[in-house]
């Protein structure tokens, strides 16, 4: 169902809606950016609509609320092994089309690949997705090479005008809210043209992998990790035990981020590593993101958010890299 | 937890240590259910961390986990292993299925402690010698200090051909020396068409391993590797051990070789 209601009653609904759950939405923070005088956009939570930020994209993706950056599993307190308790509130999350899309990519590893993760699951069944629209495309997205622009697999659509806001609603509970209110039409807005495109081959032969084309990479990039960290699809972890230290008798087992482009990834104990040079680690990262898990899995894993190239502090270009990549294929097959 | 939680691990008994190095010990461990060898469990002390450890021996509820003094878990292992347990959970992965190569020649090549996961194979065909029609075992290691499994040995020695090398003999030493790769070309094989090569180590010696195997003429059908790589969950989500489209962890650590030749890092 669509809907047209005044902003004060938006906030209304969100104060309703904040005794049984916790909303995260993409945030400003002032002078949180990475240079001087700049701004970080990321995810926090909020409680009134102005707090939500509509205008620009946001430097890190929505994945934390599944997945914790650090999130703790059990707690060990001497011989007792207690696994950490779920939050006590549901939780809704405002993101773009192309996230949502990413959103089957974390369920796919989570849920699908071996056995169910009860951590991630137990977070997932109690999220709602609240769909943000495009207007016009940002910088360095790719969704619509991707096809991931539209979504219609939302709980709810949320469109704010310069008077009203705008809702299409799949959602009983907010359908029941907002049974008094003003039915209308309402059509998620979406990008149908980027300013980047990408073409990726059907199939990478084993040539491309000794290519030339990952030394660039070698030289410029600086294994800081960034673009796994922002990706919307990116869903690595390390294991990490811990203990406290005013007392060691207790402590807990956590899982945190870890990315294929930091050192230490594959470090095996004893001192192996798999991907020393910052080449291979690329055209490790590039080949799951384009091929990897479509052959696993059978759609593509990047999602075209293009976050990755808004964050690299060497201006290094995953599109870019997926058009040179598909340039070396032609010329292959030629 | 609605779900069963996969990363609970289990207490689990040691039942005895066998001491092969100053740095590798064999932890004989309780364990009930099925176990394959080059399956591995993910071995923790809570507060210090998880390891992936192969399976090196399968008895009558126990499991033998071969640990090296390596990182920041195994040291803690090493110290506070006394009248203690460890926690496990698995086993996980493929292991070696031992029906693939019953009544077939076999040479069966290890290097170092990548002898702790195809250990279970040779002590099955050592148990059934009429399984299998001549069983060589190629065992290299650094020098004679590092010798794993030593007790093992003597009994393979009766009814196996078991060559033992090192890559550097010290004073006193009177055993084979040299890589492993150089005792391939004069194992006498019958039937190269149809003999199984087993190759388990550190990532060149398994390379030059494999290149002297098909030098030799086996198929790359009949050879069968075991990858080792770093592994948080075990279970298909950290992504530490992806290489292509395949979690060495739910699709391997075994590949055989038609597949394996693939993985590149």
């Amino acid at each position: 169902m669509g809907y047209q209601i005044n902003k004060t009653k938006m906030n209304t609904l969100f104060t309703d809606l904040l005794e049984n759950y916790t909303i995260y939405a993409p945030k400003r923070f002032v002078g949180g950016g990475t240079f001087a005088d700049t701004d970080c956009i990321r995810y926090g939570e909020i409680s009134t609509l102005e707090e939500i930020e509509f205008s620009e994209k946001s430097d890190y993706s929505f994945k934390e609320v599944l997945l914790p950056i650090s999130e703790t599993l059990f707690y060990f307190t001497e011989a007792v092994m207690k696994e950490s308790d779920p939050p006590l509130k549901e939780a809704i999350v405002f993101l773009r089309s192309c996230d949502l899309h990413s959103l089957n990519r974390l369920d796919t590893i989570y849920l699908k690949n071996g056995p169910v993760d009860p951590y991630y699951k137990r977070l997932r069944d109690h999220t709602h997705f609240i769909l943000m629209g495009c207007e016009n495309t940002f910088e360095n997205c790719f969704c619509v090479s991707m096809g991931t622009n539209q979504s219609t697999n939302y709980d709810a659509y949320i469109k704010v005008t310069a008077e009203e806001v705008l809702i299409d609603s799949h959602w009983n509970l907010l359908d029941q809210a907002l049974a008094n209110a003003q039915p209308f039409t309402v059509v998620p807005d979406s990008v149908s043209i980027n300013n980047i495109s990408v073409e990726i081959p059907e199939s990478i032969p084993q040539s491309v992998f000794d290519s030339t084309l990952w030394d660039d990479y070698t030289a410029r990039c600086i294994a800081c990790g960034r673009c796994t960290f922002v990706c919307p699809t990116c869903t690595c972890f390390t294991m990490q035990d811990l203990f406290y230290s005013d007392n060691g008798k207790a402590g807990e087992r956590r899982r945190v981020w870890a990315s294929c482009q930091v050192d230490g990834y594959t470090d095996v104990a004893g001192g192996h590593a798999f991907r020393e040079n910052k080449g291979q680690r690329m055209r490790f990262k590039v080949m799951h993101k384009i091929s990897d898990y479509k052959k696993r899995f059978d759609n593509q894993m990047c999602t075209g958010c293009g976050r990755c190239d808004d964050i690299c502090p060497e201006y290094i270009s995953f599109s870019n890299c997926i058009n040179k990549v598909n340039a070396l294929v032609k010329e292959e097959n030629r | 937890m609605t779900t069963t939680n996969p990363y609970t691990p289990f207490l689990s008994e040691i039942k005895a240590v066998i001491k092969h190095t100053d740095i590798e010990y064999t932890f004989r461990m309780t364990f009930s259910g099925d176990a394959k060898p080059g399956q591995f469990f993910e071995v923790s002390l809570p507060k210090f961390g998880e390891a992936p450890i192969s399976i090196s021996g399968i008895g009558e509820n126990t499991v033998d986990l071969t640990i090296r003094r390596v990182g920041k878990v195994t040291a803690e292992i090493f110290e506070n292993y006394v009248g203690d347990s460890l926690f496990l959970r698995g086993p996980y992965g493929n292991g070696f299925s031992i029906d693939n190569y019953i009544d077939k020649e076999i040479i069966l090549i290890a290097g170092g402690t990548g002898l702790s996961p195809v250990k279970g194979i040779t002590d099955y065909f050592s148990a059934h010698p009429k399984k299998t029609k001549g069983f060589t075992l190629i065992a290299g290691f650094k020098s004679p200090n590092d010798v794993l499994f030593k007790a093992d040995f003597e009994k393979w020695k009766k009814n196996l051909n078991v060559i033992l090398t090192v890559d550097t003999p010290i004073d006193g030493y009177c055993g084979k020396s040299g890589m492993v790769t150089e005792y391939i070309p004069s194992i006498p094989v019958k039937n190269i068409d149809d003999a199984i090569g087993i190759v388990v180590g550190p990532p060149m010696m398994m390379k030059c391993t494999i290149d002297e195997l098909l030098k030799k003429g086996f198929k790359e059908a009949n050879i069968w590797i075991s990858q080792e790589r770093k592994m948080c969950c075990g279970i298909g989500k950290c992504g530490h051990c992806k290489i292509d489209d395949t979690y060495i962890c739910l699709d391997g650590p075994v590949f055989n070789y038609t597949k394996g030749k693939f993985l590149k890092d």
